[in-house]
């Protein structure tokens, strides 16, 4: 399956970064092959609907299911339809994102039903 | 002619000010109240509002069938208020700004917009004044849109002066709110804070090429440094009202300046005065 | 850690005020060495003209993007004009321009602009600060007058001072809020524990403080409410108790008119530490007490 994991910096290595749609950059690894690509997340800088823009990201880079901390609504709503399943790493740990693939691997990680948080309020004036 | 009565802080006596100038101003008097997020002019001029009209920005709507996915309205959008997944495409409404442009490159003309209510516009007659405000509904973040809807209406009658009762602060609202007015009255009082928030808000004028002029209300309480700054700012000092405690319990009640304290009339008609001549010079 | 937010609806009822004696009182009780200040007012921010804190910290915040035309391919069609929903463009002789001040970083007119002239340029919208005050950290930050995007600075303003809080496990931020109830009111009050509304009884301060309480109990957060210059009017304080007796939100007392309160912001100081004994300041303590317990656990 092809995996995006939320990550601060550029490669599997990188360590895992619990926000979604500020998140730094996303790692898109086939959770079968372990072969990996890094993409620099383009919501990181939005004035507002960061989470619309990183989940349409996401779906576009073919991405089957993102590995994050937390999903805003605008972000679930987004991905849902897009068909794009939304797993929960732990977020008080360090972890790379080798070691979220490796809790993906062993199915250690839950899935979010829901929206995790209220809108961060924002993009207005 | 339109004068904006502004104060950068809050609780100055902006109302205060615009409805006692209003109210000397007589008629073919238009009052606007543009603090959409605490309008009180109201409390004060007691208009028969009798007018009632709902605003708000215009929202996208996609017709499905025609929708193609092809993603253009997203791309176009800075809000990312729209987005196409898959084949749906998805309106955020509390991210969009109202601006249309989805609408306008959607290729296949599948948009058409709705009517966001974000609050509404009230107009009646407070005796010769044509009065109207704007209420922002709770909860709603955007003031701005409503102000300007406010701004655009139909006056009842044509008018000479336009007094508008800008809210406080000076950031969007307030600038909405000042733009397009020959005059701005910035009420202030005499403590660190009036003075601090008054630079704001003659900064704001003096960006929007506004000739300013200032009331130092409250005259009496803290210290002197409004004058200092508004000699060395060119910013007139046109009116001084006192802090009064019979001034503070009249206006607590609901009763104008001039109503409570009538020499204050000849005053307030001599600021309009001179806010004409300095208008019209 | 819990965040309380002093708010108001009608702006100049004192919150600031206020907020500093809260400051003032909370670094010598059981909060003392607990507390991280947030000044969310960022249009008119005027707790540090009473802190006279020191800056340790200062950054650009950039705000939306605006579109700029360039005169020299401009075809002076108009277009643009017409496109734009913020009245933000106009011609003077011809030559359209953008003002800054009222474009909403739309882009609608980049994309119908046939000369391909328009493009969209960000800008600063103002300044972030970080300082040490004596009543312990303060965060806060000023607008450049006519900005827009207040909401996102207030986020950030109190997402550094809630994040401080966090790392150095400090028990309390307190949130000096903004008047209104639009977008950096929602952003200042989303997230706290607590809202104590300072109230005027005018017939403003009556109407705004219920639009204010309606704002939060929209957002679900708790409200107390405290009278200012309570004796100007006495029936509308009398309003005040009424309203929020029947809307079931506690009030926790009236502070009266008192001109300590200007003379301690001339000297740059909280009212409660410039006259402890002025009637003002032994409301505000006696408030504090009362907002300090709401803010414990509940038993």
């Amino acid at each position: 399956m092809k995996l995006a994991i939320s990550i601060t910096g550029n490669s599997l290595q990188s360590a895992f970064d619990p926000r979604f749609g500020r998140a730094a950059a996303f790692c898109v690894v086939d959770s079968e092959s372990g072969e990996w690509t890094v993409h620099e997340n383009p919501a990181l800088s939005a004035s507002g609907g960061a989470g619309v823009q990183a989940a349409q990201f996401v779906a576009k880079l073919g991405a089957q299911a993102v590995v994050s901390g937390a999903y805003g609504p605008n972000a679930f709503d987004t991905l849902s339809p897009a068909g794009v399943a939304m797993y929960l790493a732990p977020t008080g740990e360090s972890l790379t994102a080798a070691a979220v693939l490796e809790l993906f691997r062993a199915g250690k990680l839950t899935q979010a039903q829901a929206a995790t948080h209220e809108g961060h309020h924002g993009g207005h004036h | 002619m339109r004068v904006v009565v502004a104060s950068g802080k809050g609780g100055t006596g902006k109302t205060t000010v615009a409805t006692s100038l209003a109210l000397v101003a007589g008629d073919a008097t238009r009052f606007l109240d543009c603090d959409v997020e605490a309008p009180n002019a109201a409390l004060f001029l007691q208009p028969q509002l009798d007018t009632r009209q709902e605003v708000g920005i215009l929202l996208p709507v996609v017709d499905e069938s025609l929708c193609t996915h092809c993603g253009r309205c997203a791309e176009v959008c800075e809000f990312h208020a729209i987005a196409v997944v898959g084949k749906r495409t998805l309106v955020f409404p509390e991210l969009c700004h109202g601006c249309g442009s989805c609408t306008l490159n959607c290729p296949e003309r599948a948009i058409t917009e709705r009517l966001d209510v974000m609050g509404v516009l009230e107009s009646g007659f407070a005796g010769g004044v044509d009065f109207a405000h704007g209420i922002m509904n709770v909860g709603e973040p955007m003031a701005v849109p409503i102000i300007r809807q406010l701004k655009k209406a139909a006056p009842a009658q044509p008018f000479r002066v336009e007094i508008r009762d800008a809210p406080p602060g000076a950031s969007c609202p307030v600038v909405e709110s000042i733009r397009g007015a020959d005059y701005a009255l910035l009420v202030t009082e005499p403590t660190p804070f009036g003075l601090h928030d008054l630079k704001q808000v003659a900064d704001v004028t003096r960006e929007l090429g506004i000739p300013a002029g200032v009331i130092v209300n409250r005259d009496g309480i803290g210290d002197n440094a409004i004058e200092a700054y508004c000699a060395e700012a060119g910013l007139p000092i046109l009116l001084r009202i006192p802090m009064e405690r019979r001034f503070a319990e009249a206006i607590a009640s609901g009763r104008t300046l001039v109503d409570a304290a009538p020499e204050y009339r000849p005053r307030f008609e001599a600021l309009l005065q001179t806010i004409t001549a300095r208008v019209n010079a | 850690m819990k965040q309380l937010i002093i708010l108001s609806g009608k702006g100049g009822t004192g919150k600031t005020s206020v907020t500093a004696a809260f400051a003032h009182l909370a670094s010598q009780g059981k909060f003392a060495g607990q507390v991280i200040l947030a000044d969310a007012d960022v249009d008119a921010a005027n707790l540090e003209l009473i802190l006279q804190p020191t800056l340790r910290e200062e950054q650009d915040f950039k705000g939306g993007k605006v579109a700029v035309i360039d005169s020299d391919s401009c075809m002076g069609c108009g277009i643009c004009e017409q496109v734009c929903r913020f009245d933000a463009i106009s011609a003077h002789a011809g030559v359209y321009t953008v003002d800054p001040i009222a474009c909403d970083g739309c882009a609608a007119c980049i994309y119908q602009c046939p000369a391909g002239s328009i493009t969209m340029q960000e800008q600063i919208a103002g300044k972030f600060y970080f300082s040490e005050s004596r009543y312990g950290p303060l965060y806060h930050a000023n607008l450049l007058p006519g900005q827009e995007n207040s909401g996102k600075l207030v986020t950030l303003v109190k997402q550094r001072a809630r994040l401080q809080a966090l790392d150095e496990d400090r028990q309390l931020v307190i949130v000096d809020g903004p008047p209104g109830i639009g977008c950096p009111v929602i952003s200042a009050a989303s997230g706290a524990d607590l809202a104590l509304i300072v109230a005027e009884p005018t017939v403003s301060g009556v109407h705004d403080m219920q639009r204010a309480l309606d704002t939060l109990k929209h957002f679900g957060v708790r409200a107390l409410v405290a009278i200012n210059k309570a004796d100007i009017y006495p029936q509308g304080a009398a309003q005040i108790e009424d309203f929020c007796r029947q809307q079931g939100i506690p009030t926790v007392g009236q502070i009266p008119f008192d001109l300590t309160v200007a003379s301690a912001m001339v000297a740059g100081e909280a009212v409660t530490a410039f006259q402890p004994d002025a009637p003002a300041s032994v409301a505000i303590r006696q408030i504090w007490e009362q907002v300090a317990a709401a803010l414990l656990p509940q038993p």
